[in-house]
């Protein structure tokens, strides 16, 4: 899959909507109770409401035309005993309904949550964060008309229809057949428009997506934005997007608002039918005035519901394309998972094994090719290498968060397929380059390593790295709030807080990414001694430019072009002279670079 | 509010072109029944059918009308209402980005997308529906009552008698709703952030395995949503039948009292027959009331929402006099400096000197206030006391975007947008990647070197935060995009700290050349700072060791200890050994 920017629209497969509606109706399911009190209680407000006019007509007709003042006042009792018990069902029914919507609202952005977590890293690298969370939070969202009205508007409406049906077929047939001459264009027409409609609500859906990743982007990015004063850059693009996504949603609009329209216009030419078709019936004495009068008041009453199910569809357009891009999400089968029959792997001791591994992102460029190495337990293994050679590549396949193309990688023997992702990344510890804190507070973060970890635990972690330090010198000392962008706190301290954190976790094996590239040489010191005494003996992988945190690995490797050049001691391979010594010698090299300049 | 109100009257044009759509609409609405009525009286009750054909024609003309008519008050105010909410989050989007670095420690980028996307839909809810509704229901409500009044104005008031008791319920549902909506608004905010944060630290959730935990927190946040979301509803079902109910009282308190006029003698049956046909376009609008509230009272909360991002004021500003230059040489200078956040110092009585062209690099342990000085330069933070001056100008007293654009940062941590190499590189300069700038700028920062390599070259796609790329070619790129800039002030803020040796060389190499620019080096390397004018170890806040490599070496101090750490194991034999190898 190519990598989306905040520019490009995402692929969405054109799918049917029968098979997400009925996807959607699943999540109803486990609320069928609610949902027939629902339409019980629907079903008694609509009765009252119905009941209402008759009741006035009635009132009119024959107790105040009789002066019955007694049986008027009856009349008005029941009426308003009546509008009381409307008014009760109305409540519990607004209350069933809206924590059955939300109820599934809830499930649905759990279940949307939890699949993402599955994903493995290929999906967060294809996507702006943007898109995903517009996915989780708006997309979801839109649901929530869709579920309440299809309950409380599509099935009772569905109802009256077939009644009134019934009532004008009984009534008269060939004038029935009149009255309903216009619903199968008004259909034609409406999907017509609908299926234009649908496309473009997607259309406006992905520029919303689009906008959102840019605005996430933008606003994490702000200091490099205003640094560079590109305020006024990135205000156009911002505009930009927004003017898009805005013409999307007129366009869209221009359609969808044909709508009313098009039922408007079927209502009054059905009723015109019926009037001009009723008059010569009834010119032949065909049928009697008063059948025509009282069926085209049948005629409004076929209308009504008609208008409140086409509003339905409307809605149902309009917000189809969420649900569409939810179950996009739901049906991405996630590509790293524990087999059928995978263990949880015994407590690691430590023996790294790389069997003849090729790796490719893409399938196309190999990362990795034919690595083959065996590290045995305890061994601090450094990688180096010029940028892009593939060392982040090495280290990410111990964790399995990307799986092999070819060959395999062992630890203790085991395969790390046939092994669970939890029991494995549980017993590794591994320093991103990117160190990323959450905005809690500093004991937090520290206690992300080992949840249950308490407060002591948390400061010996601190105290091991040298954090402790630094943090007793906030007001608050542990308790202190870090921000996303780690206000207050400065790189190195950030770094020291994500390795508090590692340490914590307790590892088997310990992986350094270029965790201490933002340490200055005394604190990276006194961190590592603090490593090699909490984790004495377990294997470690470091990938590190400083050629003094280097030197003092048990291995050295030496990775270029996808490939291990050579490995060894500090000392075999500079006695080797081959790349290592080039890249250790030059080290001094540029350090006297007058003889550089003269050489 | 008062920004919304502007935005909307810039607009208004498109609500009278709107309204008037609307009325001529329900104009036509009103001949409706008076041509039916007619249909059935002469046509069908007396027979008369030469009058059909021309009253079932002014019915087509009235269906064709109303339809067309319609359409327009629907996409006129949706079109209206769109334009409204692209003014007001371009305007909340650029207000935003004035703010200070401050505002964005504090704020988290979940709660502002919130803002800038959620509270702003539902503004836009109510300026279309809402504002259609609003204006339709009023029409027919003030049609209804005139009619009823001159039908007969005593049952047309008693008909409105309930009014007030359903304004009393509406001013209650409005109060309480209120406030439920601000904190609905405030835990989507939080939803957000914690979605958010998971995404942006989905590489630490998976090395950890914590995704349960990760679900779980959710879950909670989830169902706390769910909890404030079912609370609304519930202040809605408490007052919405409530007001349903009060509507159709209307209807009894019409045929009882009617009928007790009727009766008396002081009304005609076929007048209470007519006020009766009337009465549901008064009950409507009424109905309808606490639907609106509820609308009017989320687009509220948003509003108020949006206006405290509206009045946070950028820290740093603009002087109302600026400082004429356009052009700066690069003299930067540091007299006296404190730099305080909160009741924490950060820097204290710091003095630099930083000829034009000349390179001051800058050490100390994790925290010792090195980013905090050269964020003072390009004023991200204002300095307590003291004054940081370029060519004998205080900073305050430049113009922000004529600073800016003669400080060149490249921050420690690399931020690339999800875009092309090419676009990240110029980040908003008008020039192409065959432009001489620019090719100086990618092949000084090595990042010619492996853009060559790639299939597209410049126009390769990088992912957001530069996702695909190893950690030194991103540094590269954010030092390529630096250097195009052509600013007389260069920052790099311990920006080679992942690139190897050899990149790092050939790069500062590059920099030496550009000799009329004034660098700031921050890093940790003696490798990096070696060669500067001056290098200045930072610790606690202050200066504590200053002078050339060679000076701070021979005062055996902290740098000293420093470069025996990094070279230590080199001892003289070797050292000659190496020397003779190159």
């Amino acid at each position: 899959m190519p990598v989306n920017t905040f520019k490009d629209d995402e692929d969405l497969k054109e799918s049917l909507n029968i098979s997400i509606i009925k996807r959607l109706v699943v999540y109803l399911k486990p609320h069928k109770k609610a949902v027939g009190v629902t339409l019980f209680l629907m079903s008694c407000t609509i009765l009252v409401e119905l009941l209402n006019p008759y009741f006035l007509k009635t009132g009119i007709d024959k107790f105040i035309r009789a002066g019955d003042s007694k049986n008027l006042l009856i009349l008005g009792g029941v009426m308003i005993i009546l509008n009381a018990v409307s008014m009760v069902c109305s409540r519990s029914r607004i209350i069933t309904m809206g924590k059955v919507t939300n109820k599934i609202l809830l499930t649905i952005r759990q279940q949307l949550y939890t699949h993402i977590q599955k994903l493995s890293f290929a999906f967060f690298d294809n996507r702006p964060i943007g898109k995903i969370l517009a996915r989780i939070i708006g997309d979801v969202n839109s649901l929530n008309d869709l579920f309440t009205n299809g309950v409380t508007s599509l099935i009772p409406e569905l109802a009256k229809i077939s009644a009134v049906v019934v009532i004008m077929m009984l009534m008269n047939f060939r004038l029935a057949l009149v009255a309903l001459i216009t619903v199968p264009l008004m259909i034609a027409a409406f999907f017509l428009v609908m299926s234009a409609a649908r496309k473009r609500w997607q259309v406006f859906r992905k520029k919303t997506s689009n906008l959102n990743a840019f605005t996430h982007e933008d606003f994490s990015g702000i200091r490099v934005v205003q640094s560079f004063g590109a305020e006024c850059n990135t205000s156009k693009t911002f505009l930009d997007l927004l003017t898009g996504q805005r013409k999307s949603f007129t366009s869209a609009c221009r359609m969808g608002d044909m709508f009313w329209p098009i039922v408007e216009m079927s209502w009054g030419v059905g009723t015109i039918l019926v009037f001009w078709a009723g008059s010569s019936l009834v010119s032949t004495a065909a049928i009697t005035p008063g059948v025509l009068i009282a069926f085209t008041s049948y005629v409004s009453m076929f209308w009504q519901p008609i208008m409140n199910i086409s509003n339905f569809y409307n809605q149902l357009v309009t917000n189809m394309s969420g649900a569409e891009r939810i179950f996009e999400i739901l049906d991405i089968e996630p590509d790293i998972k524990n087999r059928i029959d995978a263990r949880p792997i015994p407590s690691i001791k430590g023996d790294v094994s790389f069997n003849a591994v090729t790796f490719s992102y893409d399938e196309k460029v190999n990362v990795l090719n034919n690595v083959s190495f065996d590290v045995k337990e305890g061994t601090t293994v450094a990688l180096v290498g010029s940028t892009g050679a593939g060392k982040t590549t090495i280290v990410n396949l111990i964790s399995r968060f990307y799986e092999v193309t070819k060959g395999e990688v062992l630890i203790d023997g085991y395969n790390l397929n046939d092994v669970t992702l939890e029991s494995l990344r549980g017993q590794i510890g591994l320093m991103p380059q990117d160190t990323f804190l959450f905005s809690t507070t500093i004991k937090e973060n520290i206690r992300y390593g080992k949840l249950d970890a308490t407060d002591e635990e948390v400061k010996i972690a601190a105290k091991a790295v040298s954090a402790h330090e630094f943090i007793m010198k906030f007001e608050k000392g542990y308790d202190t709030e870090v921000t996303e962008r780690g206000m207050r706190l400065s790189a190195g301290q950030r770094q020291l807080i994500a390795f508090a954190r590692t340490m914590l976790s307790d590892p088997r094996i310990l992986i350094l990414d270029e965790a201490t590239a933002s340490i200055d040489t005394h604190t990276e010191k006194l961190v590592q001694e603090g490593i090699a005494k909490l984790l004495k003996g377990r294997t470690s992988f470091v990938i590190a430019h400083r050629l003094s945190t280097i030197r003092n690995a048990d291995i050295i490797m030496v990775v270029e072009d996808g490939g291990i050049l050579e490995s060894g001691s500090h000392e075999e391979l500079i006695q080797k002279r081959g790349q290592y010594y080039n890249l250790y010698t030059s080290q001094f090299r540029f350090l006297n670079d007058e003889e550089e300049e003269a050489v | 509010m008062n920004t919304l109100l502007k935005l909307m009257k810039k607009r208004a044009w498109g609500y009278v072109l709107a309204t008037a759509a609307m009325i001529a609409a329900i104009t036509l609405d009103m001949f409706n029944p008076y041509l039916v009525g007619n249909i059935v009286d002469k046509v069908i009750l007396d027979g008369d059918f030469s009058y059909l054909k021309g009253a079932l024609l002014c019915l087509g003309g009235i269906t064709i009308g109303r339809a067309i008519l319609g359409y327009l008050k629907e996409y006129g105010f949706d079109l209206t209402s769109s334009k409204i909410i692209v003014d007001l989050r371009k305007d909340l989007f650029d207000h935003i980005q004035k703010l200070s670095f401050s505002f964005f420690d504090k704020n988290n980028t979940g709660e502002l997308m919130s803002r800038i996307k959620d509270d702003t839909d539902n503004i836009m809810h109510a300026l279309c529906f809402g504002i259609m509704l609003l204006l339709e229901q009023s029409i027919y409500f003030i049609i209804a009552s005139v009619i009823l009044f001159t039908l007969n104005w005593k049952l047309a008031l008693i008909s409105l008698v309930t009014m007030p008791v359903i304004e009393f319920v509406v001013f209650r549902l409005e109060k309480k709703i209120g406030s439920t909506y601000e904190k609905i608004s405030d835990q989507r905010a939080v939803l957000n952030t914690t979605a958010q944060q998971n995404l942006t630290g989905v590489r630490l959730v998976k090395a950890f395995g914590r995704e349960k935990y990760e679900i779980q927190k959710f879950l909670e946040q989830n169902q706390e949503n769910y909890r404030i979301n079912v609370d609304q509803v519930k202040i809605m079902a408490n007052h919405n039948p409530v007001i349903e109910f009060l509507s159709n009282v209307v209807l009894v308190l019409v045929i009882s009292f009617g009928g007790y006029f009727v009766i008396g003698g002081e009304l005609s049956l076929g007048e209470l027959v007519a006020f009766s046909n009337y009465i549901f376009m008064l009950i409507w609008p009424m109905r309808m009331m606490g639907w609106l509230t509820n609308v009017l009272a989320q687009c509220l909360a948003s509003v108020k929402k949006i206006d405290k991002i509206f009045t946070e004021e950028s820290e740093i500003t603009n002087p109302s006099n600026p400082v004429k230059p356009e052009v700066l040489s690069g003299h930067v200078e540091f007299r006296n400096v404190d730099f305080k956040i909160g009741d924490a110092c950060i820097l204290k009585d710091v003095s630099i000197n930083a000829q034009k062209g000349s390179t001051i690099a800058v050490m100390g342990i994790t925290g010792a206030g090195k980013s905090s000085l050269i964020n003072l330069i390009g004023r991200y933070y204002d300095c307590t006391s003291g004054e940081v001056c370029i060519d004998g100008v205080n900073v305050k007293n430049m113009r922000l975007d004529v600073l800016r654009k003669n400080v060149a940062v490249v921050m420690q941590d690399v931020f690339l947008f999800s875009d092309t190499i090419e676009e990240n590189i110029k980040f908003g300069l008008d020039m192409k990647s065959t432009d001489p700038a620019f090719i100086c700028a990618a092949k000084d920062s090595m990042v010619d070197e492996f853009v060559c390599q790639m299939k597209d070259g410049y126009n390769t796609v990088i992912g957001e935060r530069g996702i695909g790329l190893s950690g030194g070619q991103k540094q590269r790129i954010s030092i390529a995009r630096a250097l195009v800039r052509d600013a007389k002030v260069l920052i790099l803020d311990d920006s080679t700290s992942a690139l190897d040796m050899e990149t790092e060389y050939h790069i500062q190499k590059a920099l030496n050349k550009r000799r009329d620019i004034t660098r700031f080096i921050i890093a940790h390397r003696i490798s990096a700072v070696k060669n500067a004018d001056e290098i200045v170890y930072f610790d606690n806040g202050s200066i504590a060791e200053r002078g050339t490599h060679e000076e701070l070496l021979a005062l055996g101090g902290k740098y000293y200890k420093t470069y025996c750490a990094q070279y230590s194991g080199y001892d003289h034999e070797f050292d000659k050994e190496v020397s003779n190898a190159c």
